[in-house]
């Protein structure tokens, strides 16, 4: 559902990526891994519609979006659950939830937003129990659950998450992939940067290596996994 | 005169005038939000709200019409501000828009002085009788006016901000630009939008003055002073902060200038603004970390 080709993009005169080109099928879980400052965030922002790559091509069913916005990836169901998470954090819980159907719900109201909600919270218990909380008090699993539930409540197609382990004590980060992983069972695509490789190779199908701002190697994750150089080099093995 | 209703009148004259400077602290404290930085065209918007009424009075003596049809101007003098001077910024920076505000409020007022002129305007109260006797006190029914159309602005923009999808859009983009882009919300829209809300609120305060003090170009200056210091004492990005600021400035004014000097009056304001900067810089309801640097 997603290609993109080519890709460059950086930052004022300073190139940060160099030539990407990748593929996302319909359902199916896609990791980058990469150490710090390849370019992981950039690449997701460059999708997410929040930064504009210089040259390449970024297709969605095959249509071309690459000049989009962010509302108009919201639009083709791309969304992104950022680096660090960053919710809303002094509005509550719900109003969270609220913008993150800000497209469903200006200028035009849909009507499925509310079910949507009631959705999010059968998947987050907690995120139900505090709704009227400001954000800015949940802890930071929570905080993390909150922005991927704002990401689900644009109804997307394809789920972008930058680093959605950092920060997060061992177990959290349990409950998070599992929660990746029940998304996808459900029909979700999804596209994951991770600095921690080992459990991003285990949730996703398929795996891209970035090294400086290009993708150095791609296999399916089990591969991956066992492969020497990428074992000592992202594995810490 | 009483003593007990000496304080009363001093204190329906502090309200009045600390309606005025919620309003205009609303304003400060609404682009604040949005920007990060101190709007100091904020004054100007207040003159324009006043000496329009008062040229659309002059040629419909319809003081309603007059008002809102100002009103409704500035809004849109606030907008174009915005879309002038601080949309087509490449790098905007809370520092960069507060300066560019300081030209574009020295803009205004020459603009002003140019095309309204440099005499002192005004126009009746809104009643037709001015004075009301309550329980041995005169009241003017102006105050009575300040007070209450601040009261139904203020409610507005608390339902605005708290119920609809916009203003809910407008606090998100406050809190954190880069996730509002994430969930679509066009962060430079709502910084329009913003600047609208602030200009909408400082004419409604020049309007709802006038009938009082008159209005002329030059006092955008002090107005804008006055609204800023109430900002600052009430917590500045806080906007129950900005009523509470205003009125309470509005009773230091009202008392102080009675029982020190009314020649002191105007640097009430000041003396505040100094010690809330001293002891307490985020502002009576301000907290700290809410307070962006
Ligand atoms: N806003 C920016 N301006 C200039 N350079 C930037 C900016 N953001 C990132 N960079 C640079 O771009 C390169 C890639 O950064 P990026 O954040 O995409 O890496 P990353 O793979 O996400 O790293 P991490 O794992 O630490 O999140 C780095 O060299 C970084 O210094
Ligand atoms: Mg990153």
């Amino acid at each position: 559902m997603l290609e993109v080709e080519g890709l460059i993009a950086g930052y004022g005169s300073i190139q940060v990526l160099h030539r990407i080109s990748l593929r996302v099928e319909r359902g199916q879980s896609v990791c980058i891994i990469g150490a710090n400052g390849a370019g992981k965030t950039t690449l997701l922002r460059c999708l997410a519609g929040l930064l504009r790559p210089s040259a390449g091509r970024i297709a969605i069913d095959g249509a071309d979006i690459i000049g989009g916005s962010a509302s108009t990836r919201l639009d083709h169901g791309i969304t992104l659950v950022p680096e660090g998470r960053r919710v809303f954090a002094p509005m509550t819980v719900r109003e969270n939830l609220e913008m993150g159907a800000y497209r469903r719900l200006w200028p035009r109201r849909d009507r499925g937003v509310p079910a949507d909600m009631d959705m999010v919270f059968d998947l987050f218990p907690r995120l139900a129990e505090r709704q009227k909380q400001p954000a800015g008090l949940l802890s930071g699993g929570e905080q993390q659950m909150l922005a991927i539930g704002r990401a689900l409540m644009s109804k997307p197609r394809l789920m972008l998450l930058d680093e959605p382990s950092m920060g997060l004590a061992p177990r959290v980060v349990q409950d998070i992939f599992a929660t990746i992983r029940r998304l996808n069972a459900e029909g979700m695509s999804i596209l994951l940067a991770e600095q921690n490789a080992n459990m991003a190779l285990k949730s996703a199908a398929w795996g891209y290596v970035i090294a400086e701002g290009e993708f150095v190697r791609d296999a399916q994750s089990d591969a991956l996994s066992s492969d020497p150089a990428v074992k000592a080099a992202y594995l810490g093995l | 005169m009483h003593a007990g209703s000496a304080i009363l009148q001093l204190l329906v004259a502090g309200i009045g005038t600390g309606s005025i400077y919620a309003l205009i602290a609303l304003g400060f404290n609404v682009v604040f939000k949005s920007t990060g930085a101190m709007n100091f065209a904020q004054g100007e918007w207040v003159v324009m709200g006043g000496m329009i009424s008062a040229l659309l009075f002059a040629s419909t003596h319809n003081i309603g019409l007059a008002c809102i049809a100002a009103v409704v101007i500035v809004s849109v003098i606030g907008i174009l501000s915005e879309r002038l001077v601080v949309w087509p910024l490449r790098r905007p920076n809370a520092l960069l828009i507060t300066l560019v505000s300081i030209g574009l409020a020295i803009c205004s007022r020459s603009l002003v002085m140019m095309i309204l002129g440099k005499k002192p305007v005004g126009y009746p109260g809104f009643s037709e009788a001015s004075t009301l006797f309550v329980g041995g006190i005169a009241i003017q029914t102006q105050t009575l006016w300040i007070v209450g159309l601040t009261l139904v602005f203020l409610l507005a923009m608390h339902l605005f901000f708290e119920h609809t999808i916009m203003g809910k859009a407008l606090r998100a983009a406050a809190a954190d630009r880069d996730a509002a882009a994430i969930v679509g919300v066009r962060v430079e829209t709502t910084v329009m939008l913003s600047f609208a809300i602030a200009a909408f609120g400082g004419a409604l305060a020049g309007a709802l003055i006038t009938p009082l003090t008159l209005s002329s170009y030059d006092q955008g200056a002090l107005f804008g002073f006055k609204g800023f210091s109430a900002a600052m004492l009430g917590g500045i990005g806080s906007l129950p902060g900005a009523i509470v600021g205003g009125l309470a400035l509005g009773l230091l004014e009202a008392f102080g200038s009675f029982y020190i000097s009314s020649d002191f009056k105007d640097a009430i304001a000041f003396a505040v603004l100094l010690a809330i900067l001293f002891a307490r810089p985020a502002g009576l309801l301000g907290r700290a970390d809410v307070v962006k640097v």
